[in-house]
């Protein structure tokens, strides 16, 4: 047997098609980035699921904490004035 | 902040292990993690790469998947036997089409296993070295092309009904993947049905393959979804982590249900002389089967089944001889990481 060849792992993210954006799809491994992208039409697109694909490595995919609880999400939770329904509009007010 | 060290899995940002020292889980006590894992399974939620979860439940998770992915690449062979002899292009390339599928179907759920940080490699050796199991029911040969329809309709029947209540598995790169898996797994379903239902209707002989691929195929597939509930090892503990949804006798019955109507539609027979419906069944009435000879199965599932070595044999042989491919493609990669351009001569 070879010496073991361990390949670096990407990410793949496919555009279903125009308008849409890239989603990520799931990962693979593969020696270059064109390898990658090769590997991912075959693996992720094999029956016209997207019309571009980008892959990056995972190794350059910075992530924040896992917990839901992180309190780097915590300054979003106390502004409910962020979203329309804070605001009370009489009845019969049209187009707002 | 923490790079992502594991495969993402068709799924959100995810890693191997949360960074030590990071806020949240991995810093909280052993307790009030345990009752955060056991809230989020109880609430539905899916359990992600990074959070923290048991040890036996990754260890559960690692032995399911990578046995599933063996599975899907072992699977290959028995289909793949008759490529080169299908009988039209049109049944050659769907054939193909097929077996490329349970090529894809492994790497989803390889790159799923290595969220748990098991890299696709490590799973390979153990596989190879038989120290990782896969479905009993691909060391069984595939003597005619009716096979090629039998294990279309039975088995991807049998496996569409192990998978689907695993799309909704509470690990969510293993969930996510069995989405995937799902939608391409009716294809190859159908067209094991439609193969069967023209050899079905062909000639007298035609008919006799159909119905001999369908007998031997039968009571294999009702193995497939493992020992009966009282002797299934793993059962309890998956079913209260939600990885598992339905017990074993649970799921075979449905399927059973499910093939009746569908043999009488292809107009063959199931070699259960002792199948019978029975109205007071369950709610609706099912239908009865007789006693699975599960001395057979224990047999194959310790390595005496009719292929057994020849299944891994093969692999090792292909991974083997695959080697300069991978070796090249990476010759290829360092040359060109390095700078040095033209056209790639493999070293």
């Amino acid at each position: 047997m070879s010496e073991r060849t361990d390949w670096p792992l990407w990410e793949v993210f496919v555009r279903a098609r125009r308008g849409l954006s890239h989603t990520h799809a799931g990962s693979l491994h593969a020696p270059d980035a064109e390898f990658a992208l090769r590997n991912a039409r075959d693996l992720y697109t094999r029956r016209g699921e997207g019309v571009s694909i980008w892959v990056v490595p995972s190794a350059a995919v910075t992530a924040s904490s896992p917990d839901e609880k992180d309190p780097f999400f915590a300054p979003a939770a106390d502004k409910p004035y962020r979203h329309p329904t804070f605001y009370e509009i009489p009845d019969g007010v049209k187009h707002l | 902040m923490t790079a992502l060290a594991g495969g993402a899995a068709g799924g959100t940002a995810s890693a191997g292990a949360g960074a030590p020292g990071t806020a949240g889980a991995a810093g909280q006590a052993p307790d009030a993690r345990t009752a955060a894992f056991d809230a989020a399974v109880a609430a539905e939620e899916r359990i992600e790469p990074r959070d923290w979860m048991p040890d036996a439940y990754r260890a559960t998770l690692v032995r399911q998947m990578a046995q599933h992915a063996h599975s899907e690449i072992i699977g290959m062979q028995p289909e793949a036997n008759w490529i080169t002899r299908a009988p039209s292009l049109r049944r050659k390339a769907i054939l193909m089409a097929k077996v490329q599928d349970e090529a894809g179907h492994g790497l989803y759920l390889y790159s799923a296993a290595e969220t748990l940080g098991t890299g696709r490699d490590e799973l390979l050796d153990k596989l190879h070295a038989g120290r990782q199991k896969y479905s009993s029911i691909f060391n069984y040969p595939t003597l005619t092309w009716a096979d090629v329809g039998a294990i279309g309709w039975l088995v991807d029947g049998a496996a569409i009904t192990n998978q689907v209540p695993l799309c909704r598995c509470s690990y969510g790169p293993y969930a996510r993947a069995m989405v995937r898996i799902c939608k391409e797994e009716s294809f190859h379903q159908r067209q094991g049905f439609e193969l069967l239902m023209a050899l079905s209707k062909g000639t007298p002989e035609q008919h006799a393959m159909a119905q001999d691929a369908v007998d031997r195929w039968w009571w294999p597939s009702l193995m497939m979804f493992g020992p009966p509930d009282d002797e299934s090892a793993h059962s309890a503990q998956s079913m209260a982590w939600k990885i598992k949804r339905f017990s074993n006798d649970e799921l075979r019955r449905r399927f059973v249900d499910i093939c009746v109507p569908q043999a009488e539609a292809l107009g063959l027979t199931l070699p259960d002389p002792d199948l019978r419906w029975n109205p007071d069944k369950g709610e609706n009435g099912g239908h009865e089967h007789g006693p699975i000879d599960w001395a057979e199965f224990q047999a194959v599932l310790k390595g005496n089944g009719p292929c057994n070595e020849q299944r891994i044999a093969q692999r090792r042989a292909a991974h083997e001889e695959g080697a300069w491919v991978r070796d090249a493609a990476a010759a290829y990669a360092a040359k060109h990481a390095a700078g040095e351009h033209g056209k790639a001569e493999a070293a």
